[in-house]
């Protein structure tokens, strides 16, 4: 009898086991398409405990004032707490030069036509960048509030900024920032006065998606809310710390 | 458009494949996709068709296999399938919920010869 479906006739059994219908066959695999990138965050996130470093991944669409915010938080930090920066973009030293000129070490990451940092790129910018005990690491990542989101860099929070000049529905547009994030920065509260947004529905709209979302409203311009988002730093920081 | 970056990684993973297990042409790659992972199929597709060329991958078919987006409410327990992360449960009305399934991006299985 025929062991491949029970009938009599044996004709049949070369082309039922694929002999007879080439080589084709089905490989499993139930591989994850983010397997490397995470296997490197989680190398990246065991050089930050090791090392009591604050990682903080920073992410928000282009024009938030992210560079600026770095900016101003850098220069309240300056002396007091070792720092290292990494800038994520996809052309130009620029935004690295500005952080420098603030005086904190920092490194570029161009990713060319990538539209995020992924954790390899951030781990030889850490390797090279090589923070000491204790430092603080804030990484920029390009400005995008969609692709980052799914590429773990090993960082201990995200922080996405969004600034009262864009849309105050940003959450619910683009929610796996948001959801993905533990603070948000709302940026450029002076200009509140000069624009249409309902700051209200904003953080509605940013609770209903992560309700465990911390909020700051801060200004690089005006200095507003610079120190709770410092003390916010601090705090996370000093709790590393052994 | 990560897309394009998720398609550089699933390459990889191919090849690796294809020098372990010794084939050197991917017939179909079949994908599996949670509604909640941030990918859109289509931008996957096109990734697929133009990160392809020249790899044994090269005219394979792309089959993306969707799955639900699956959420526990906290309080009652019920899991049920969600379509964003911010559904409040459909018993309680409790927020938020636990994501429980509809994260992953899988390759799940490869036809070659």
């Amino acid at each position: 009898m025929c062991t491949t479906c029970g009938c009599e006739d044996h004709s049949h059994a070369p082309r039922a086991n694929g002999e007879a219908t080439g080589r084709l066959r089905r490989v499993s695999l139930e591989r994850n398409l983010l397997e490397k990138n995470d296997a490197f965050a989680a190398r990246n996130r065991r050089h930050f405990q090791e090392r009591g470093i604050l990682a903080l991944n920073l992410v928000s669409s282009p024009g938030s004032g992210k560079t600026s915010l770095l900016v101003a938080t850098l220069e309240r930090l300056a002396g007091s707490h070792p720092v290292a920066v990494v800038e994520g973009d996809q052309q130009t030293s620029r935004d690295a030069d500005r952080i420098r000129a603030a005086g904190a070490p920092a490194i570029q990451i161009n990713t060319g036509k990538g539209c995020h940092l992924d954790a390899h790129g951030v781990e030889h910018a850490i390797l090279d960048l090589a923070p000491g005990e204790g430092s603080l690491v804030f990484i920029e990542n390009v400005g995008n509030l969609v692709c980052p989101a799914p590429f773990d860099l090993g960082e201990n929070h995200k922080v996405v900024i969004l600034s009262v000049t864009e849309g105050e529905d940003k959450p619910l547009k683009y929610p796996d920032m948001f959801a993905a994030a533990d603070l948000m920065l709302l940026n450029k509260v002076d200009l509140l006065p000069y624009v249409e947004f309902d700051e209200e529905a904003c953080l509605g709209f940013a609770k209903r998606v992560n309700p465990n979302l911390e909020v700051i409203r801060t200004s690089a311009r005006s200095g507003e809310g610079l120190q709770a988002w410092i003390d916010w730093i601090l705090t996370r920081s000093a709790a590393l710390a052994r | 458009m990560h897309e394009m970056s998720l398609m550089a990684s699933m390459l990889e993973i191919i090849e690796e494949q294809a020098r372990l297990d010794g084939f050197h042409q991917v017939t179909r790659v079949t994908l599996e996709i949670g509604r909640l992972a941030g990918v859109d199929p289509e931008a996957m597709r096109f990734a697929f068709d133009v990160g392809t060329q020249d790899s044994v991958a090269e005219g394979a078919e792309l089959l993306i296999e969707e799955t639900e987006g699956w959420a526990r409410c906290p309080a009652c327990g019920q899991e049920a399938p969600v379509l964003v992360f911010y559904e409040p449960c459909a018993a309680c009305g409790q927020m938020p919920q636990e994501i429980v399934a509809g994260r992953t991006m899988t390759i799940l299985s490869l036809d070659v010869e």
